[in-house]
């Protein structure tokens, strides 16, 4: 064998200049910390800011004097943008970037929660988490389910719709049967039916995945909206009326301060999600069907030239996604609410959003999908102790955070090469 | 085939090697006929059908996932699971066998390394392992060479010899004389879908391109010497980046003179795109200046660049040269249908398009059916030359031509070389960019060597081969001073 040198024709390495992602954070980790500090320091009141362990201001509490707290909390912000300055080695990036974010965020609590009206200077965590987990749980369902189909290159836009069609086939079958787990086979079915549609248009008919998404989305509003009031007004209390499924403890870890109560007695959707996101973690990295979905998604021809049947995994993971979105709007009609008219209102969008701001990944998903939900229930509880803060634009944040992160500003954002693209043979 | 051997399919392009090994791999089912394996016929329903059977094939274009790492690439379609219907992959044995197989054929690869940050020529070595692990007799390479240095195609050459040895028949598909003469025990010429002969590796050059294209073609350009007069394009401390904020082009100066052809070698991907579409005002230069006839046209638009006599053949023809559902006619105004005597304010002439389209497709010997086809229709040949009519029409003092031949068949080739010539003689500065170093050769009065986005030598065209395959793989003359010294 020769063993003539050849020179590797490689990339040369990326020179960022000055303004690399590390300068550009810490920089604003600096600029929002001085903003804690000063503003929020300032703002703030000497009452103390009480977090309590519990769903009322009864009980142990987290306490710190609310002028004190908003200038320490702004003071990490501001040190751990300095960090970030300093040139510490890479894997420090992150736990900065949360330590730094967490901080600024508590300040921002120790101001609001201070300068509330008298006797309301406290913000009872477990109501927080509880809320949080409760508003991201369609957005985790919706986003796993853009996992699937993204990861093997199916554009999912029809979340919406997927959800809707849940919701109304759990509510419509479980008032029928008068059986919870019946309405829940029927929420994934009735899922699945959306996703079968666009599965057989983008994958056979090479219809383009977004329009396809869109109009479903209609149409499953369409069909839902008719037959509501076509049908389920007409006799609520028979078509409209699941049973719920009602929350169960989970032994020792509901008794866990906080989090026990606000996660381990909850319904089986909580769980559910939890779960998923777990699992379909585990297979999309750890398991021949992973491999194969991710390589489908990326590269289907490749995958093809090795024997994958691209579109028979295409297929399957489509609908596998409407199943467990159709879930996902189960979980508003066979454990909160009874079956309304739009009642899924853009949650299958937002779905999407922390799909992209997850990366693509099931765990990214849920942290998104959280995020989202704490803004969310952060805007409820302001507008409760009417700060001056309006909740609307507390609301606002998750979007403006999605724009940054799709636009790139932190760190590369890289959908799965093939998503969207039909694959033709040949 | 016999078992190890090595056969090369050699044709034009577009005369059925690809399809026909498709076939062989199952990728496409046959309208007629049968495969026979070992005397018996063989039914394929697809790839697997045909890993099965022992073939393996080794794609023009890799079909390797850029974000995979080198295991999970190969791993992938013949993964070893365990858990039973969970069927987590197993990558610690994966990753031994790869190592094994790549030690026992000495084709050295990391395991763990990701596709998109290798080099294409270890790209290739991991794909050939792929074909190995899946235990495959016959391997069929798809042209191979095509993207690789000089250098890197001689060390192919030697592990497709190392695989002869271990009893593997190999088939590769080429239309390089050159390769083919070096390594084939026997050769199957094909044209137009059918085999039209077959020949011995002993056979000469030009009895194997008759075979090829079923006339003599000349494989050399017939020109005069050149003339050259004043300089036309001066290029002086050009840098540019690449789509990903990478430097591409670091530092360039070029000077083209009237009636010469400046031609530029290099292995793809060493910032010759970036240049021209510098040149052109495609992509924004850093730094350094661009001058035609002394007047600076760095900064200006693209259609300015053009109106200034500037003529400009892109290298990617369906992309960026023609507009494929455009007619032929519509095609051969694209840069000039505002102008009289084709547009009239707001309007176009059809009439004056299709006459000139007529002459033009005359002059340039196109082949279509009309010239009210789309030019999607025509084959890739075809497309170039109404490209080339194009650029050709109107008077230029800058003719840029980037792979103007790439997939094109030997007769238009022929074609689009004696153009380029006869716009030098007329005076025009031209400037041909190839990764075809014969093209480059044949074409050019001066060779520029581009690597790493820096011009790292400037040659006559009568320098020995290998001087200039040294020089694309970055090994100046000067030997110790290249920054790429390593063993």
């Amino acid at each position: 064998m020769s063993t003539t040198a050849v020179p590797d024709v490689a990339v040369a390495p990326v020179d960022e200049g000055f303004w690399t992602r590390t300068r550009k954070v810490g920089v604003v980790l600096l600029a929002l910390g001085l903003l804690a500090t000063v503003l929020f320091g300032a703002l703030a009141t000497g009452e103390q800011a009480r977090f309590t362990l519990s769903e009322d201001a009864a009980g142990a509490a987290l306490e710190v004097n609310g002028t004190v707290g908003a200038i320490v909390f702004g003071l990490i912000t501001l040190a751990a943008g300095g960090a970030m300055l300093a040139r510490l080695p890479k894997r420090w990036f992150m736990p900065l970037l949360a330590v730094g974010l967490v901080a600024f965020v508590l300040s921002f609590l120790c101001w609001q929660v201070s300068a509330a009206p008298a006797g309301q200077n406290f913000m009872p965590l477990v109501n927080i988490v509880r809320g949080t987990f409760l508003l991201a749980l369609p957005l985790i369902f919706g986003s796993l389910a853009g996992v699937l189909c993204e990861r093997s290159g199916v554009v999912n836009v029809a979340i919406e719709g997927q959800l809707l069609m849940g919701a109304f086939s759990g509510a419509l079958f479980g008032s029928i049967s008068g059986s919870v787990w019946v309405g829940l086979l029927a929420a994934a079915i009735g899922g699945s039916f959306i996703s079968l549609l666009l599965a057989v248009f983008s994958i056979r008919y090479l219809v383009d995945q977004v329009v396809m998404g869109i109009v479903l989305n209609l149409l499953a509003l369409g069909i839902t909206g008719f037959l509501y009031e076509r049908l389920m007004q007409t006799d609520p209390t028979r078509y409209n009326s699941a049973p719920r499924f009602s929350n169960w403890e989970i032994p020792l870890l509901s008794d866990i301060p906080v989090l026990g109560p606000a996660l381990f007695r909850g319904n089986i959707f909580l769980y559910l999600a939890l779960l998923l996101v777990l699992v379909i973690h585990i297979a999309l990295f750890r398991t021949r069907w992973g491999l194969r979905t991710r390589s489908v998604g990326e590269h289907p021809t490749a995958a093809d030239t090795l024997g994958v049947k691209v579109l028979g995994l295409r297929y399957r993971n489509v609908i596998m996604a409407g199943a467990v979105a159709g879930i996902g709007g189960a979980s508003y009609t066979l454990a909160l609410f009874s079956f309304t008219k739009n009642m899924i209102g853009g949650k299958g969008f937002i779905a999407l959003a922390a799909l992209i701001f997850g990366r693509w990944s099931p765990t990214g998903a849920l942290l998104a999908a959280l995020f989202f939900g704490f803004a969310d229930q952060l805007a409820t509880y302001l507008g409760a102790i009417n700060s001056i803060i309006p909740g609307q634009f507390l609301a606002m944040l998750p979007y403006l955070a999605t724009i940054l992160a799709v636009a790139g500003l932190v760190g590369r954002v890289r959908a799965p090469a093939a998503d969207g693209k039909p694959y033709i043979k040949g | 085939m016999e078992p190890g051997e090595i056969h090369a399919l050699l044709g034009e392009n577009g005369a059925g090697k690809s399809t026909l090994m498709n076939v062989l791999y199952g990728l496409y089912q046959p309208d007629e006929g049968e495969i026979l394996v070992d005397g018996k016929p063989l039914k394929l329903r697809g790839p697997s059908d045909a890993i099965a059977a022992g073939i393996g094939m080794v794609h023009q274009h890799f079909m390797l996932v850029p974000v995979f790492t080198v295991t999970e690439n190969i791993m992938l379609g013949a993964e070893q699971v365990r858990g039973g219907i969970a069927g987590f992959l197993d990558r610690r044995r994966a990753r031994r066998e790869v190592a094994e197989v790549s030690q026992r054929y000495n084709l050295r690869v990391d395991p763990d390394a990701v596709i998109e940050d290798l080099p294409v020529g270890v790209q290739q070595r991991v794909e050939i392992v792929k074909a190995l692990t899946r235990d495959v007799d016959l391997l069929i390479l798809d042209e191979p060479t095509a993207v690789l240095t000089p250098q890197e195609t001689e060390e192919l050459l030697t592990v497709m010899r190392s695989l002869k040895a271990a009893g593997k028949s190999i088939v590769f598909i080429t239309h390089k004389l050159g390769e083919v003469k070096a390594i084939a025990d026997r050769i199957t010429v094909i044209r137009r879908g059918r085999t039209v002969g077959t020949a011995s590796p002993e056979a000469s050059r030009d009895e194997l391109a008759a075979l090829m294209v079923g006339r003599s073609v000349r494989l050399t350009v017939d020109k005069a010497p050149a003339t050259p007069g004043e300089p036309v394009l001066e290029v002086s401390g050009l840098i540019v980046d690449d789509d990903r904020q990478v430097r591409a082009v670091d530092g360039v100066d070029l000077t083209v003179r009237a009636g010469e052809v400046l031609g530029i070698a290099g292995v793809q991907g060493n910032g010759q795109t970036e240049l021209i579409e510098a040149i052109m005002g495609l992509r924004p230069a850093l730094a350094g200046t661009v001058a035609l006839e002394g007047r600076r046209i760095d900064g200006w638009p693209t259609k300015k660049v053009l109106r200034a006599g500037v003529g400009y053949v892109p290298e990617d023809r369906s992309v960026d040269g023609v507009v494929k559902e455009f007619t032929v006619a519509e095609n051969l105004v694209l840069d000039i249908y505002d102008r009289p005597p084709f547009g009239r304010g707001l309007s176009l002439r059809p009439d004056a398009i299709a006459t000139s389209a007529s002459e033009r497709i005359e002059q340039f010997d196109v082949r279509t059916s009309s010239a009210q086809a789309p030019v999607g229709t025509l084959s890739g040949g075809n497309q170039q030359k109404v490209i080339v009519a194009r650029e050709l029409s109107r008077p230029l003092k800058l003719f840029i031509a980037a792979q103007p031949t790439r997939g094109v068949d030997v007769g238009s080739i022929e074609f689009i070389h004696s153009q380029v010539i006869r716009e030098r003689d007329i005076g025009t500065a031209v400037l041909v960019v190839s990764s075809e170093l014969d093209e480059v050769i044949g074409l050019a009065d001066r060779i520029a060597v581009m690597y790493r986005g820096r011009i790292i030598g400037i040659v006559g065209p009568d320098t020995p081969r290998e001087e200039i395959g040294l020089l694309m793989a970055g090994i100046t003359p000067d030997g110790p001073g290249s920054e790429d010294e390593k063993a």
